[in-house]
């Protein structure tokens, strides 16, 4: 996972409240193998609209998601936070979020920082103004810059620090990964190897 | 997490402890502090088509090798078909996973047995085959069904996706402690009892939630004197009491079962392997958080009526008024189950007729299991209009049973022989029930739907699943002496 300090890219107003991981990602998309590609999936639905948002060119490139309230709800899938980060957002910012899919993004190097509904709609009224307008959003201080706007978001210190870091659930087992040597260097030697391959007797 | 090396206390210390506790302690890679979890090594980590893609997808991602490929395998087992392997898989998801797997193993150069191959089969029978499981090592598969290793005395337990990933990267899993139950099962079982009986048996007296949170670890006399792949078929299905794992202390049977298989300890390391696993057994003085006894004498076959692993009771009864069922969600849930199954309470069990029989699956489909069900098949006929499949649990299984003639015996019984894998147990691959079928199978989920759409499952011992074959109801191999079928000597009982 890479780190995350200060993300600067092209600020997106998703103006809907209540978008859930269904309307992030459909359920077809799920049966595939693979765990990115996922841009062509994110928010399938309303990509069918030539208004919506992300289809306006002034949007391209984009980055930085100002949602609604109560964004990312209901199901489980960790597909909603694979098809925001293939996209390309680096942040999703909003006044609440769905537990399971804040969750699942601070494991998968996605921020997602809460914000007033005050900074929220003074974001959404710079973009309108100026469409293609980019955000920064600073990790460290905790706060984003958009136009002549600043404003702090909240995010748990232990995620914050994951993603300064860079650690996936893997990134921090791997911390320890001189135990994990060590404890090799001690392990016997009767114990199971797949390789190299053996026969059974006989064959 | 604390970074303190553990010590691995390996003898000598105060606390007397159990089996699992043994075990869950030689595999400290860090000791979790404040609520953390431990950080557990993971010897064997058996790898499959449905549940790694995304794994290795993510490995990809982040740049990441496998990093023990020395202690990780992989076959197909769950998609593949049971007939005319030789040719492409029809179902386009099916196909994709295979291809999925064959292309990840080769990239990061994990072994595997793909179908065709001599040792290719359900990842739970591979692994024993092998030798590759064994008493005192932890297992991991993404696949419920892991816990069947635990029957060596491994600890085994099954995980998810992002777990895959998570053991593949690192070979260790954060993880808090299990409770222990011990499950007392004394006496000695009665001709056309086994060992499937037993763990319906249990699950019947605990439910399907009753090992929520434990280690189950069965002991006593009845298991003791249990072969290898029953006690495996005992540890498939500690899953379906909720457990996380079930396990089996190692005796002269584990030995004697794993000494020479391919990759079994040999020489030296053999002895040193025994000299510790001889210390595994939990103490006489260790205390469990649960124990649960059953009598193994007055057990007999065992069946289940509805749509849990829980819902089920001996064959010699009638099914269950939901009516007498005091528990309002209990009661209700059997209902539920009755009209599903479309059965009517007070109907004997042995009136049951059904409309196929399976003979597989992780949990019955070893050379013990081929050979019980095909003592008492032999010579006889499959009863008119029901289907019967004959599933080997993997390639080398077919062979060794080839070998014995049991496939000729199955053959002239009117039963279908087919190639490796789960096939009728979850139907991923062609093999299922059709709407309203009702099946008697050796496998260990009942659920709705789980056999195929509308399909109906009665899980049933290899011996019960062979007498109700030749009956067309529900049987066990007494009823076949009392029908006349045949001998009670042929039969064994």
């Amino acid at each position: 996972m890479e780190k995350v300090s200060v993300v600067t890219g092209v600020a997106v107003p998703l103006e809907r409240a209540n978008v859930d991981t269904d309307q992030i990602i459909p359920a077809v998309f799920l049966k595939r193998v693979t765990k990115t590609g996922f841009e062509d999936a994110l928010f399938y639905a309303w990509r069918q609209d030539p208004d919506f948002v992300l289809n306006q060119p002034a949007f391209a490139g984009a980055r930085v998601l100002f949602a609604g309230p109560d964004f990312g709800t209901g199901s489980s899938r960790e597909h909603a936070v694979w098809a925001l980060r293939d996209y390309g957002f680096d942040v999703v910012l909003s006044p609440r979020f769905g537990d399971i899919f804040r969750g699942n993004s601070g494991k998968q190097g996605l921020l997602t920082g809460q914000i007033s509904e005050e900074t929220l709609e003074a974001a959404w009224a710079e973009i309108r103004a100026n469409p293609g307008i980019q955000a920064t959003v600073d990790l460290v201080a905790k706060t984003v810059t958009i136009g002549e706007h600043t404003a702090s978001f909240e995010i748990d210190d232990y995620t914050r620090w994951r993603l300064l870091e860079g650690l996936d659930d893997i990134g921090l087992t791997l911390r320890d990964e001189a135990h994990i040597t060590e404890f090799e260097a001690r392990r016997e030697s009767w114990r199971p190897r797949t390789i190299p391959e053996r026969q059974t007797a006989g064959n | 997490m604390n970074n303190e090396t553990d010590t691995r206390p390996r003898t000598g210390t105060d606390k007397a402890r159990t089996l699992a506790e043994k075990v869950w302690d030689d595999h400290l890679v860090v000791k979790g502090e404040d609520g953390n979890p431990d950080l557990i090594y993971i010897d064997l980590h058996l790898v499959h088509e449905v549940t790694s893609p995304q794994a290795f997808d993510g490995l990809r991602q982040a740049g990441r090798p496998v990093r023990r490929l020395d202690l990780t395998i992989a076959t197909e087992d769950h998609n593949t078909p049971t007939l005319a392997i030789d040719k492409p898989i029809a179902d386009l998801t099916s196909r994709t996973q295979i291809e999925t797997l064959r292309r990840n193993c080769a990239e990061f150069g994990v072994r595997l047995h793909p179908l065709g191959d001599i040792e290719q089969g359900i990842v739970h029978v591979v692994g024993p085959q092998l030798g590759l499981t064994m008493p005192g090592i932890t297992v991991v598969c993404g696949d419920s069904h892991t816990s069947t290793h635990g029957a060596f005395g491994a600890m085994a337990f099954g995980i998810g996706t992002s777990e895959v990933e998570h053991v593949l990267a690192t070979q260790t899993l954060p993880l808090k402690p299990f409770k222990t139950m011990a499950i007392t099962v004394e006496g000695e079982l009665r001709p056309g009892v086994s060992a499937k009986d037993i763990i319906l048996a249990v699950i019947a007296q605990i439910g399907t939630g009753g090992g929520q949170g434990y280690v189950l670890e069965f002991r006593g006399s009845a298991i003791r004197s249990l072969s290898m792949e029953g006690r495996m078929t005992i540890c498939n299905m500690s899953i379906e009491a909720g457990a996380r794992a079930g396990m089996v202390a190692p005796d002269q049977t584990t030995y004697d079962y794993l000494k020479g298989r391919a990759h079994a300890p040999e020489g030296e390391d053999w002895d040193a392997a025994v000299a510790y696993w001889n210390t595994l057994a939990t103490d006489d003085d260790a205390v469990f958080d649960a124990e649960v006894y059953l009598d193994a004498n007055t057990l007999e076959p065992f069946v289940t009526w509805g749509t849990n692993p829980g819902q089920g009771s001996s064959l010699s009864e009638n099914i269950p008024n939901p009516a007498d069922i005091a528990d309002p969600n209990t009661r209700a849930s059997a209902e539920r189950a009755l009209e599903y199954m479309d059965l009517a309470p007070g109907t004997p069990l042995k009136e049951v007729r059904v409309d196929a029989v399976f003979m597989g699956s992780c949990t019955n489909s070893r050379i013990e299991d081929l050979r019980a069900f095909a003592s008492i098949i032999k010579g006889q006929k499959k009863a008119d209009g029901v289907r019967v499949m004959v599933v080997p649990g993997s390639a080398r299984v077919r062979l060794e049973a080839e070998a014995e003639g049991i496939d000729k015996i199955v053959e002239e019984f009117g039963a279908e022989w087919r190639f490796a894998g789960c096939s009728m147990c979850l139907g991923m691959n062609p093999d299922q029930l059709a709407p309203g079928e009702r099946c008697a199978s050796t496998s260990n989920r009942n659920f709705e739907g789980r056999q195929g759409k509308g399909g109906r499952t009665h899980l049933v011992s290899p011996l019960v699943a062979a007498a109700t074959a030749i009956r067309g109801t529900l049987s066990s191999p007494w009823d076949l002496v009392h029908a006349g079928v045949t001998s009670g000597q042929e039969v064994g009982v």
